[in-house]
């Protein structure tokens, strides 16, 4: 029995995903499993041409999403043949932040923090306004256009809430989508970049942006190399830091047009104030 | 596929040159070293620190129809407008301009509250806006102003009709505390639209956010005074002042935008389709109607004005037509979110066709 079928939902323990890719063989079983748990329709067989990604993003409809990146050819990481490229896999996820743009933008409050850290999008309360949309510094929320409201992972809720683990991290093979509790991780990260390192895998990073204002993620990655090649950005920055800015030049905005009216009418000789008659003009 | 060549085609010069050029570089060399020829799609997108995921885009894109732009619009023009009224009726007298200041603070809260539902994925749960307050979210603040102004711009012109028919106190003071909540409420709805575009993750958009709300109140401001001098108020010398301040800002802001040595962050804002919209917009909303305005007040010229307000309008709608959509494209730069400094050679800005989009629905 792992860990995490262990835990208590309620029992007030924060929980997090770790994603290593140094252990994801590609096979997309956490996207499978994610879909078939949540019942999320299928976004479609379109091939994207240029990669064997033919996904993209994580979107309305992809909660989870495994990332193809070529590398170079490598010693021991392309099979048998010398020449074969590598490759490196990572599962990306809703990153769950502990300071989250789109909860904060989310105007019906359907948006809403869980006992375990999970931000989750109350199907029946969101009315599709696409604000958390723009709000997200990972382009994670997004609008199903066709359904009208906003969509991401969920954390899988509803599996933590009677202790048990996120369908992906049950699916997949390789535990490299591992699940618990979110400081045992950051250790546990932190340990498993030192033993990758001692077996000369230099360029193992964690990224797991917490000196930004989203505050920490729960989502932490193991990736090997920039983390920019994943689209991860290096400062996600959660919108609300703009607000402070934003209304002070509304207030002095507000100001503008009430001294310019003050202005207009007082510097301009008032009219006789015979008041109208009927409706006649 | 490439289609198969038509006979009127053939010879293409350009590709007939090019073979010739080959040739030439063979007979001279006797080996090829130029470049082949580039293979349709090419240069093919990487995964890599300097090009981000495939030059996927990082961020989503705003997904907020053309409601959204029209109604930034519609609710600067009214919020404007019911400021103007109650000034027009304390201080200058002027029971015409307020009588119809307070129709079109009316008229624009019922359009802009039906543009904003219907932008809505699911509208008939618009009312969801309303179960809770939140400071921390524009969206959520400018629901609120917009449900008071809508409603107290409402009450202030009903009580303007009533009047007209049974002239009784009491409804004469109704509708005037009516008419100063709708302007109270008018000036956040001018303004609030900035901030509500600026504090997103959208780079254009939030770059911007100190100039945004004074830009969109102003042009809120110039496109509310218009729309009163188009009524037939275009002899009220204040509303001229006003129109005149408007452009006058809004010049600035425009010349600021077009002038300033800024970053690959603005580039939406400044090319392609979005860039000539803003710049279009800022410029019938800037420098035109203040030229026309200025030459209208030396000549008394209505016609002028009314040109002007004309312009204003035009140009108040394009200028937020243009912001919304410049935010789409902004989205699009993954540079930006993965601070990728020098613009790599190749792949260009990705294309909505070029990059394995989600379907929306």
């Amino acid at each position: 029995m792992s860990t995490a079928t262990n835990l208590q939902g309620h029992s007030g323990q924060t929980t997090a995903f770790l994603t290593d890719s140094t252990l994801c063989i590609g096979c997309k079983a956490c996207e499978v499993a994610c879909k078939e748990w949540n019942g999320v329709s299928a976004d479609g067989f379109d091939w994207s041409g240029f990669s064997y990604d033919n996904t993209g993003a994580v979107g309305h409809s992809t909660w989870r999403h495994v990332k193809f990146v070529e590398g170079n050819p490598q010693p021991g990481f392309g099979g048998n043949a010398g020449e074969a490229i590598s490759w490196e896999f990572s599962s990306d996820v809703c990153k769950h932040c502990e300071v989250a743009g789109c909860l904060e933008a989310c105007p019906t409050g359907a948006i809403t923090r869980m006992e375990f850290g999970a931000v989750y999008v109350q199907p029946d309360v969101c009315n599709g306004c696409s604000y958390c949309v723009v709000a997200c510094p990972f382009g994670v929320v997004q609008k199903n256009v066709e359904d009208g409201r906003a969509f991401k992972c969920t954390f899988c809720s509803d599996r933590q809430r009677v202790g048990l683990e996120p369908a992906c991290a049950k699916a997949c093979p390789t535990q490299s989508i591992k699940f618990g509790e979110i400081n045992q991780f950051r250790n546990e990260a932190q340990d498993r970049l030192q033993e990758l390192k001692a077996r000369g895998i230099e360029d193992a990073t964690v990224y797991d942006p917490q000196d930004t204002s989203v505050g920490g993620i729960h989502s932490i990655f193991l990736v090997r190399g920039d983390p920019r090649t994943y689209n991860l950005p290096p400062k996600p920055e959660v919108p609300t830091i703009y607000l402070k800015d934003g209304w002070r030049s509304a207030g002095i905005a507000a100001g503008m047009m009430v001294v310019a009216g003050l202005a207009a009418f007082l510097s301009t000789p008032a009219k006789n104030g015979k008041r109208l008659e009927g409706a006649g003009r | 596929m490439r289609e198969p060549l038509k006979r009127e085609q053939v010879p293409d010069d350009a590709r007939e040159a090019r073979l010739v050029s080959i040739r030439k570089e063979a007979e001279k060399k006797g080996r090829l070293v130029e470049q082949g020829v580039r293979p349709v799609g090419a240069p093919f997108p990487k995964a890599s620190p300097e090009t981000g995921y495939y030059g996927i885009p990082l961020l989503k894109e705003p997904q907020w129809t053309w409601q959204v732009p029209i109604y930034f619009f519609v609710g600067g023009a009214s919020g404007a407008a019911a400021l103007i009224g109650a000034l027009a009726k304390v201080i200058g007298k002027d029971e015409r301009l307020a009588r119809d200041a307070r129709l079109v603070a009316a008229g624009g809260g019922i359009i802009s509250s039906g543009l904003l539902i219907a932008d809505l994925g699911r509208p008939e749960r618009f009312l969801n806006m309303l179960r809770v307050f939140k400071i921390q979210s524009p969206m959520s603040v400018g629901a609120w102003v917009l449900a008071f102004f809508s409603s107290s711009s409402g009450a202030a012109a009903f009580a303007q009709l009533v009047e007209q028919k049974i002239d009784i106190g009491p409804i004469r003071v109704l509708g005037n505390v009516a008419e100063g909540f709708s302007a109270a409420m008018g000036l956040p709805l001018a303004t609030y639209t900035g901030v509500l575009i600026g504090a997103t993750a959208i780079p254009a958009w939030n770059h911007n956010i100190k100039s945004l709300p004074i830009h969109f109140g102003m042009s809120g401001l110039g496109s509310g005074v218009s729309v009163l001098e188009l009524m037939g108020n275009d002899d009220s010398p204040a509303l001229n002042m006003l129109g005149i301040g408007a452009s006058a800002v809004e010049s600035y802001e425009g010349f600021h935008l077009e002038f300033r040595r800024d970053p690959q962050v603005n580039r939406p804002l400044k090319h392609g389709l979005t860039g000539w919209t803003t710049r279009l917009g800022g410029l019938l909303s800037g420098p035109v109607p203040l030229a026309l305005r200025l030459i209208a007040s030396a000549s008394g010229s209505r016609r002028l004005r009314r040109a002007a307000a004309w312009s204003s309008i035009a140009g108040s709608i394009l200028t937020r037509v243009g912001w919304i959509y410049a935010g789409r494209e902004s989205a699009r730069d993954w540079r930006i979110p993965l601070q990728i400094e020098q613009p790599p050679s190749t792949p260009e800005l990705a294309s909505e066709r070029d990059v394995p989009q989600m379907r929306a629905g």
